[in-house]
């Protein structure tokens, strides 16, 4: 049955992302409002998807990567409709469902099946300790696209060249404000994640921190943004700095998420 | 009934010949009344521009109509026609309507894409409706041109860039800043360009606007003019990190403006933002400037390649805009040949004789045991009721002939009777959407 929505809200966000892609050219209202819907529609699938492997398994359906994939793209999805909605930026869908489908895509590759649960992780921590990271990672990769605008925009403006593209970027004021909401959303999450994955950590294996590869970068990653974070509240690193750590972030979020899980073995390599 | 256009333009004539024919807006009473009182004109009303006169009117003779109305324009003016003549033209039929649709559209205007000729367009019909020199036709035909202009302004990008220097400043501005609303503008220097670029800023909504001039009492008057402050010039340093953006045009022969400095201000307010514009020749900003971070410095030259781009851009969206015109031509045409009186009369005789067969078919059918002879009374019986009911309104559609008023009849009965408006022989541009046409008020 699963599989079913699994293939649907694929072919939902590949066309959304066609769509959106065709705002860049077509930048009508009505291309505007199908992307959303189309979009809007593979969401709720999605989540249909995820409740439905969440009957099957018994458990939340965040355990191997088809399935943290999957879910990290419907966290995305979802975070960017709340930021359509507030900063009326469709152009920004452009950038984001592209990423969400590749995400989609990589889920595609690794093997569907469920898998029995580790008794090690029977425990109520999971569902918090995985939809926090994933929410955060979304707020993330939200911010590491308003970055990459934010990027491609100052270069048009910095080198005069003002094509189709830079009349459809926001200013960078919004892009950059996007890029702080995010860090705003995703750092408390990140946090959330990691200390409820030490408070599991110690129940499941005994420890409260093992310098486990899974943590040693999950702590990075923290450090990274906070020092973002950090930097914006205080010194006032905004526009093209917050743009560029933004991207780092986001990359070093990505290896703490797949990289550890393929590369390095440990506690939390689950594939 | 024809459509006809008269008048002059920049196209057609210079400036010192275009202000001697405008007409004073205040007193456009008088002419709309001497020209529909010409003898062939029955609907007329005329648009007044810096940039043209014309004058949009009905006749049933085009050649005199046109004749007339170049009269007319010289003759208000007390102008000699042989001076006037020259660089009047005259347009009717397609190419009067074509005409139209593409002033109203800002297709004819000098800058391609301006929104000002919609708003003078509508005012000069505006005062042809008030003083009633328009009617049934130039009414509909005016409405028909909104139209035409609405839809190529959201459907082409005719006029969604800035094409004057201190425009493009502005929405540069707002690709940065995005709302201006809690932004200060300082200007440095108070020359003319910067002066101008200031009032484009502020009716832009900038929160705030701070003068540095050398002579400190002509930087207060201007800053009283714009409802901002005025600062020492020797203090400028001190200032100018409250500025997100910054207009220089001073006469300063070297630069005022150099990395260094700036790199200092930005520091102080913490990375936030700067936009520099140096529309001062010789330059007031080290082009430096610009690689520094969160700062963007554009200058004179930089400004002018923007509005080149965006004219380029709006020729290329002008051609869409042209095939939306030749489109709507056709429609508009369609309507107006309805309004003749032979064709209507026909369709009129048509339409109630289509009544008449029917109903008398259906008697026939269900009543078999008439003889022959019954039969051809029931005809003629019939026929005489629709002839007798039409022959009234027949004889006062010809005979009221030639008056503004044929058109009234003629358009209420293809309206209450619901009469095709298919173009009759000699059109061959069949309108493509009926609905369109017919509702435009």
């Amino acid at each position: 049955m699963s599989v079913y929505f699994y293939i649907t809200v694929l072919v939902l966000y590949g066309a959304a992302t066609l769509l959106y892609l065709l705002y860049i050219v077509l930048p009508h209202d009505t291309v505007g409002r199908i992307s959303r819907w189309v979009l809007a529609t593979g969401f709720v699938c999605h989540c249909t998807f995820t409740f439905f492997r969440y009957l099957e398994a018994g458990h939340t359906p965040i355990t191997n990567l088809h399935e943290s994939l999957s879910f990290f793209s419907l966290t995305i999805v979802a975070v960017f409709l709340g930021f359509q909605h507030r900063y009326r930026a469709v152009i920004l869908g452009s950038f984001v469902t592209p990423l969400a489908l590749l995400v989609m895509l990589v889920s595609a590759i690794f093997p569907s099946v469920i898998v029995p649960l580790n008794p090690a992780l029977k425990s109520g921590w999971l569902g918090f300790h995985t939809i926090t990271a994933f929410a955060g990672y979304a707020a993330f990769a939200i911010a590491f696209c308003a970055g990459i605008m934010y990027l491609l925009q100052e270069h048009f403006l910095k080198n005069k060249k003002l094509g189709a593209l830079y009349h459809r970027l926001p200013s960078l004021e919004v892009l950059d404000d996007i890029n702080y909401r995010c860090l705003t959303i995703g750092f408390p999450l990140l946090t959330l994640a990691i200390i409820s994955g030490a408070i599991w950590a110690e129940s499941a294996w005994g420890a409260y921190w093992s310098w486990d590869p899974k943590e040693t970068w999950s702590l990075i990653t923290w450090f990274v943004y906070a020092a973002l974070l950090h930097g914006r509240l205080t010194t006032g690193w905004r526009g093209s700095r917050a743009a560029i750590l933004a991207i780092v972030g986001f990359c070093v979020l990505l290896f703490t998420f797949l990289g550890v899980n393929l590369l390095l073995p440990g506690l939390h390599s689950y594939r | 009934m024809n459509i006809i256009v008269v008048g002059l333009s920049h196209h057609s004539a210079p400036i010192e010949l275009r202000e001697k024919l405008a007409f004073n807006a205040n007193r456009i009473e008088e002419p709309l009344r001497e020209l529909v009182s010409l003898p062939d004109i029955a609907e007329g009303l005329i648009v007044s521009t810096c940039n043209r006169v014309e004058v949009y009117a009905v006749t049933r003779d085009i050649a005199a109509g046109i004749a007339q109305v170049k009269r007319f324009l010289a003759a208000f003016h007390s102008l000699p026609f042989d001076v006037v003549e020259p660089h009047l033209y005259g347009y009717h039929g397609e190419n009067a309507i074509r005409h139209v649709f593409r002033v109203a559209s800002s297709l004819d205007s000098l800058v391609v894409g301006e929104a000002q000729i919609l708003g003078q367009v509508k005012a000069a019909y505006g005062y042809a409706a008030e003083y009633k020199s328009s009617g049934l036709i130039l009414n509909r035909f005016l409405h028909k041109a909104f139209s035409v202009a609405k839809r190529i302004r959201t459907e082409t990008g005719i006029a969604s860039s800035a094409v004057s220097v201190a425009f493009a400043a502005v929405e540069l501005a707002k690709k940065i800043f995005g709302s201006l609303s809690d932004k200060t503008v300082l200007l440095i220097g108070a020359g003319e360009m910067g002066e101008l670029a200031a009032k484009h800023f502020v009716s832009a909504g900038v929160g705030d606007v701070l003068v540095a001039n050398r002579t400190f009492e002509r930087g207060e008057r201007l800053a009283g003019e714009f409802g901002g402050r005025a600062v020492p010039f020797d203090d400028l340093f001190d200032h100018l990190h409250k500025a997100d953006i910054v207009l220089s045009s001073t006469g300063a022969s070297h630069f005022i403006l150099v990395p260094k400095k700036v790199a200092e201000v930005i520091r102080r307010r913490k990375l936030r933002p700067m936009f520099f514009i140096d529309i001062a020749v010789p330059r007031d900003i080290d082009p430096e400037v610009n690689s520094l971070e969160n700062v963007y410095l554009y200058n004179t030259d930089d400004l002018q390649g923007v509005v080149e781009n965006n004219l380029e851009q709006r020729r290329r969206e002008a051609e869409k805009a042209e095939e939306i015109v030749d489109g709507e031509i056709g429609q508009f045409l369609a309507w107006l040949s309805s309004l003749e009186v032979v064709p209507t009369i026909i369709a009129l005789r048509s339409h109630f004789e289509g009544i008449r067969r029917a109903e008398l078919a259906k008697t026939l059918a269900s009543w078999k045991d008439l003889t022959p002879e019954e039969e051809k009374r029931l005809e003629a019986l019939t026929s005489a009721i629709v002839n007798k009911l039409l022959h009234v309104p027949t004889n006062v559609l010809k005979q009221t002939g030639q008056g503004n008023r044929t058109d009234l009849y003629l358009d209420a009965l293809r309206n209450l009777f619901a009469l095709s408006t298919e173009p009759v022989a000699g059109q061959d541009d069949p309108p493509q959407d009926e609905d369109e046409g017919w509702k435009s008020e």
